[in-house]
């Protein structure tokens, strides 16, 4: 399940994330993001760590332009999406995957309908209607459940799966989607420690198969130093640390944090 | 590893109950429209008549404004006059209806009385109250009480039989009087849910009082089919009009008269 | 020395709201009274008239039901099924346009709700006096204006249901690059679903009663019957008439309840 047919959306570098100045200001004069860069290339995991409300879920937001950053250049495989409109940013979505917090499944379908989801945006709208999917996403689908895990719950209905079942036909579904670089947005939040950690060991295992960099939002540091290749920390909308793990200090994580009756 | 061959990958079966359901409706519209003798040629005739309509119902003719300011005042006097004695008659009889609190021979005939007045669109009591006490707003104001019964009254009743019976019991154990039990146990518990009934109800009178007037019973309903009968187009659709404002207005108070007790 | 606590259950500002409410509701009902045209001899004489009523319509005239009666009761359900299906078909639309939601333009929103207003606020009876005068007497004015009455009530509880959705799905769509009429096939019809039968059905057990009395203008259905009866004063026929009335509406709503409880 190599991501070699995938040259991404035409950009020249796939599977790159080039973030330049970004900034974002939900109210006037009061930015919540105050110029944020960084350069993502390859496969590679990267693990942003901050305190709640700092930007975080903003950032991972503006790069596939759900929320419409203030300011700044975001490159997705080597297109500046920023300046996409429309239909184009529709398409150049179908190669960015997101994993989401509270898994975002469509609770009453089954599971592979929800994995198939992750191919609406090459089905068109009658084949999606009418549930007469290509054969090879069909058989795709499959591949992908199995790999999760799942593969006795093909049918069931969404809701009737436990909170890291869920998150695992999130993953499936973002993988579906054959993307340049997959998103997660504080993937582990809802779960329980030991299902935190498959969580990560699936996203990291995906990340390696499919070659492609992964992004990753997280609250956890433990986690993070143990999953990342390479730490981004934000504080206050400024990254203030971008490094390897083992590189991490007490010092830095003061510095994001703050206090330090939380640090072991 | 599951087993799922090849051949075995098809995870939509077609659900045939769903096609059924949907062939169903199809075959039910294709007969309907036979039953009804709907024809294409009376509906695009009748669309070339509709164009016609419409034009002679623009401009709205407002000259008759005094006629029209009256016969609404009536029909709203009918509306605040009928739910008044309505939500004040449906307090009691929904409260017997309820089947948790009252005993069979106390529930039996409230929930006929809510029956029968619900069963029966407004305008067929219109017409038997013309009969009853003659035309004009008499009529009008006693079909949308029993109206009003049978509405709030159902929703009422259905409302106390989803209470939570532990207060009635507490206030029991403490040997409270049955008015007592009711007023501290069972009334905190749906009064929010009464009042909404009530409004929703009057708004809901406003609109039929609207109607009734077609049968005699008073309101602005009356000037409507007047109007109508007459071809006098342009001063229907100025009475639609200021029906469809009364309305709204109506409907505006009702939503903050609901906010300022919905605490 | 004792503390007194003061505590009140409304604030002064809650406690003038709701004086008045109570003082206008008051002074609305006493100027309606003494306003309102109520004949004294009229009311003096209702005991006599409702019992000359009732003799009247006793005993039931029971022979007359095959002959006039049947057919237009089968029309009054026909008239209020196909009005029901007719107006699904176009509320859906109008309420995906009335979400503020779905529909983004305030604009188009504004004209969906008044489109739902206006329907709402003309009676069904009135809507069949229109409809008669463009297509003439008979059963197509009486399902059209059924129809239309009710885009109003289903268009705005569907809106309601609508609104009420919840966004994770949706987003999750939206990041996959779906179209947005995938996102409406897939994202909400599965969460509306129930909500959009239940309204169904409801609308539909109330135009079974309305669809019986629209003939009393002309617009077909048992209406029709009654109306005859009622210009030549044969009040036995007219008991008979309501009594069947009565029956259809009660088995209507039966009906409905036995599905309601299997459905939902």
């Amino acid at each position: 399940m190599n991501n070699q047919n995938n040259n991404g959306n035409g950009g020249d570098t796939p599977r790159s994330l080039i973030v330049k100045d970004v900034v974002k200001e939900y109210v006037a004069g009061k930015p919540v993001l105050k110029g944020i860069s960084f350069e993502v290339t390859g496969r590679s995991t990267v693990a942003i760590i901050g305190p709640s409300g700092t930007g975080k879920s903003t950032l991972l937001r503006c790069i596939n332009r759900l929320i419409e950053p203030t300011g700044g250049e975001i490159h997705v495989a080597g297109q500046d999406i920023t300046k996409l409109s429309g239909t184009e940013l529709r398409h150049a979505r179908h190669y960015i995957g997101m994993v989401f917090q509270e898994f975002n499944l469509v609770e009453r379908l089954s599971v592979i309908e929800n994995v198939l989801c992750g191919r609406l945006g090459f089905t068109p709208v009658w084949r999606a209607w009418l549930r007469k999917y290509h054969q090879t996403d069909i058989d795709r689908a499959y591949e992908l459940i199995e790999k999760v895990g799942l593969g006795d719950f093909v049918t069931a209905r969404a809701d009737s799966l436990s909170g890291g079942q869920r998150q695992r036909v999130g993953i499936a579904r973002a993988v579906m989607q054959n993307p340049d670089i997959i998103m997660a947005d504080e993937p582990t939040s809802s779960l329980d420690p030991k299902t935190s950690v498959e969580i990560m060991e699936l996203l990291n295992e995906f990340s390696r198969v499919q070659d492609i960099p992964l992004i990753i939002n997280i609250h956890d540091v433990n986690l993070a130093k143990r999953f990342a290749d390479r730490i981004i920390g934000m504080s206050k909308g400024h990254v203030v640390f971008d490094g390897k793990p083992d590189e991490l200090q007490d010092s830095h994580l003061k510095e994001i944090y703050g206090g330090e009756d939380w640090l072991a | 590893m599951t087993a799922h061959s090849a051949a075995t990958r098809r995870p939509f079966k077609p659900s045939w109950l769903a096609r059924l359901g949907w062939a169903l409706v199809i075959l039910y519209a294709i007969y309907a429209v036979s039953a009804l003798d709907i024809s294409w040629s009376r509906f695009v005739d009748g669309l070339g008549n509709g164009a016609k309509f419409i034009g002679e119902l623009f401009p709205p003719n407002f000259d008759r404004w005094k006629l029209l300011v009256e016969n609404l005042l009536e029909t709203v006097e009918i509306a605040v006059i009928a739910s008044a004695f309505g939500i004040f008659l449906s307090l009691p009889i929904g409260l017997l209806a309820a089947r948790n609190l009252m005993p069979p021979w106390a529930t039996w005939p409230a929930r006929t009385i809510i029956c029968i007045c619900r069963s029966f669109h407004p305008v067929i009591f219109a017409i038997l109250f013309v009969k009853a006490v003659g035309f004009g707003p008499m009529a009008g104001i006693l079909t949308l009480v029993f109206a009003s019964i049978g509405f709030i009254g159902k929703l009422f009743a259905e409302a106390i039989e989803e209470i939570s019976l532990k207060p009635v019991e507490a206030c029991k154990a403490a040997g409270a009087p049955f008015m007592s039990v009711l007023i501290y146990a069972v009334m905190p518990q749906v009064l929010n849910r009464f009042i909404g009934f009530a409004t929703y109800q009057f708004d809901a009178n406003i609109r039929n009082s609207t109607m009734v007037g077609i049968v005699g019973a008073g309101g602005i309903g009356g000037t409507l089919f007047a109007a109508f009968q007459r071809y006098d187009y342009d001063f229907l659709c100025a009475i639609l009009l200021s029906i469809i404002g009364l309305i709204m207005v109506s409907e505006f108070l009702a939503v903050r008269i609901k906010g300022v007790f919905n605490d | 020395m004792t503390k007194h606590y003061e505590w009140e259950r409304f604030t002064p500002a809650q406690r003038m709201a709701r004086f008045a409410i109570y003082l206008g509701a008051v002074i609305a009902l006493v100027m309606s009274m003494r306003t309102v045209e109520v004949i004294p001899e009229f009311l003096y004489d209702a005991p006599e008239q409702i019992v000359d009523l009732f003799t009247r319509m006793w005993p039931l005239d029971t022979a007359h039901y095959a002959v006039g009666v049947h057919d237009a009761l089968i029309e009054t359900l026909n008239i209020a099924s196909l009005g029901t299906v007719l107006a699904l078909f176009m509320a859906f639309p109008v309420g995906l346009m009335a979400a503020n939601n779905i529909t983004k333009v305030p604009a188009l929103n504004w004209f969906a709700k008044l489109i739902l207003v206006s329907s709402r606020s003309v009676n069904s009876l009135v809507w069949a006096i229109l409809f008669v005068a463009i297509f003439g007497p008979g059963a197509l004015a009486g399902t059209v204006a059924i129809g239309f009455r009710s885009i109003g009530f289903c268009g705005k509880l569907l809106a309601e249901a609508l609104e009420e959705c919840n966004p994770g799905p949706i987003e999750a769509l939206k990041a996959a690059g779906a179209p947005w009429p995938t996102i409406i096939i897939k994202g909400y019809w599965p969460q509306v679903a129930p909500a959009f039968w239940g309204i169904t059905l409801f609308r539909w057990d109330i135009n079974v009663r309305e669809s019986s009395v629209i003939g009393l203008v002309g617009a077909g259905g048992i209406g029709v019957a009654l109306d005859t009866s009622l210009n030549l004063f044969n009040w036995d026929q007219v008991s008979l008439i309501l009594l069947c009335i009565f029956t259809i509406v009660i088995a209507a709503e039966v009906f409905v309840t036995k599905i309601r409880e299997r459905i939902i």
